[in-house]
């Protein structure tokens, strides 16, 4: 009995051991493959098409999704927004409560979360699948670097991307709470947008947005080129692959958002 | 084998781990001439040219291309080199999301800066030489799989290559397809003056267009000749890889215990 139950320790740490050790491998060689990335992006800025292109696969292509998420989470908003604060008399903030919400948290995270969906999942499918048809291998021979040529390009294009995807999702929110709350229901039109002026500080909130947004951007384009990179050359690995970028991706933002929050807005 | 050689494989050794892959591999690649190496699948043949290609390097061993030791040569270094080589993977590897023409414009537009008419005659006249100039505005998944190793071929030797490396040219294609890639092979290497390795476990194919042939089993070079030698050898291993024999020193069992004993254990552990 006791030399079963130390076995099943000694089983227990190893593997805890073995993972830990995997784990910080994994981190380490990301760290070291984000390194690669800033130091070929040089080179992969002279030709600036291949950003360019990028920029309108992953950002202009996932235009349709931001904006119809945006336009639905925003009149939710005014509808949500207007029942509560018409109880205390105030239905005439709702201006306010919808940008705010949108410029300082949901603008930023849901787009993001869309785009690591949207866009993310594709360029670690694209990336992995080139992978495991060696057509990384084969650029590599051809003294074509794939860090500058195929993954600095697709990290930079999400990285631009997202900022400005995340200020299309907030505009188009705004304007759904607007639809619902002025259109819809009623609330005064002047005292929805004179509000909105006034209380929407443009370094403190909007500003605030375009930082998370790019961190967000940067965060979720790097997951997704890392693990097409790193994709096992198989079906069932570039499967994987795709499942651990919208994984990680997701919860690298909700943590990453509480970090910046409780940076940003404290006390406020 | 002539003293001019291109590629000089002197006691290589390499291994994945405690793996042990490659084992004191020695072997010469003259100028000009088509060399084949092969070798039943898994016996490291693949691995050795990623090693010439500098893709891996060896555990210990000494491995010239041209004149220069590949292991100690730093990134910059390697990639001047690999511009001079031209590699055939075993699938083609092309780029998906381009064109045929693309795919063969690629090297020309990555490495020079000539004006994009004379890429275009250069494409056209690379297409023409493995005969598909009328396919170049073709996706790579429009193309068969003889007629992709064929464009995979125009691209390997776009900017006039010193060294070719086919991996495995002939795998999957119909014999059709494979004469004429042997063909394409044979025609180029001269037509170029290069040099050219031929990695392939299609012994007949092979023996009709290079000069010289290394046979490699379980990571040691364990024959080579001309390919008459290797008609005439009485080797028992080159014996049954040419004419392809199911046993021999080559088994047609994975290593494992006794049929017999094996049943029994599965009815007492039953």
């Amino acid at each position: 009995m006791l030399k079963w139950t130390s076995s099943v320790l000694i089983e227990l740490v190893r593997s805890a051991g073995h993972r830990m050790n995997n784990a910080l491998q994994t981190l380490g060689f990301a760290a070291r493959f984000f390194m690669l990335i800033l130091v070929y992006s040089g080179q992969s800025f002279r030709r600036l098409h291949l950003t360019i292109r990028e920029i309108y696969f992953v950002g202009f292509q996932s235009l349709l999704i931001i904006l119809v998420s945006g336009l639905f989470i925003g009149m939710v908003l005014g509808m949500q927004g207007y029942e509560t604060l018409q109880r205390y008399g105030s239905s005439e903030a709702l201006g306010v409560l919808v940008a705010l919400s949108l410029t300082r948290e949901l603008g930023p995270v849901v787009s993001a979360l869309l785009f690591a969906s949207r866009a993310g999942s594709s360029i670690t499918a694209e990336i992995g699948l080139m992978k495991a048809t060696e057509q990384l291998t084969a650029m590599d021979m051809m003294a074509v670097n794939p860090i500058a040529r195929v993954v600095a390009p697709r990290f930079w294009g999400g990285v631009i991307s997202m900022p400005l995807l995340a200020a299309l999702f907030s505009a188009i929110g705004v304007f759904g709470g607007y639809l619902i709350g002025v259109v819809l229901i009623g609330v005064d039109e002047g005292a929805f947008w004179s509000q909105m002026q006034g209380s929407v500080d443009f370094r403190f909130d909007v500003w605030n947005g375009i930082v998370k947004s790019f961190v967000f951007g940067t965060a979720v384009s790097l997951i997704a080129v890392f693990e097409g990179y790193d994709a096992v050359p198989t079906a069932e690995g570039v499967s994987a692959s795709i499942k651990r970028t919208v994984v990680y991706s997701a919860l690298a933002i909700l943590a990453l958002d509480f970090v910046l929050t409780s940076f940003m807005f404290r006390g406020v | 084998m002539p003293a001019d050689s291109l590629v000089k494989i002197t006691d290589v050794n390499f291994a994945y781990d405690d793996r042990s892959i490659l084992k004191g591999i020695d072997m010469e690649i003259p100028r000009g001439k088509l060399v084949a190496i092969m070798g039943n699948s898994g016996c490291g043949k693949t691995t050795l040219l990623r090693l010439i290609g500098g893709q891996l390097k060896p555990t210990s061993g000494e491995l010239l291309v041209d004149g220069q030791s590949v292991p100690a040569m730093k990134h910059d270094e390697l990639y001047a080199m690999r511009r001079r080589m031209g590699m055939l993977f075993q699938f083609g590897a092309l780029f998906t999301d381009i064109s045929v023409f693309d795919n063969v414009a690629y090297l020309m537009r990555e490495h020079t800066n000539l004006p994009e008419e004379v890429i275009r005659d250069m494409v056209l006249m690379k297409l023409n030489a493995v005969g598909l100039r009328g396919a170049h505005h073709l996706m790579p998944a429009e193309l068969s799989g003889g007629m992709a190793r064929r464009v995979a071929l125009a691209r390997a030797i776009a900017l006039d290559p010193m060294l070719i490396m086919y991996d495995e040219p002939f795998a999957g294609l119909d014999p059709i397809s494979m004469g004429v890639i042997g063909q394409l092979i044979r025609k180029l290497n001269d037509a170029l003056g290069a040099t050219t390795i031929l990695v392939t476990h299609d012994v007949q194919e092979a023996l009709l267009i290079v000069d010289y042939v290394y046979f490699v089993s379980d990571g040691q070079i364990v024959a080579q000749g001309t390919p008459d030698d290797i008609r005439a050898s009485s080797d028992p291993f080159v014996h049954q890889f040419v004419f392809g024999e199911a046993d021999g020193p080559v088994h047609f069992h994975y290593p494992a215990a006794p049929f017999e004993q094996e049943l029994m254990r599965e009815v007492a552990g039953a």
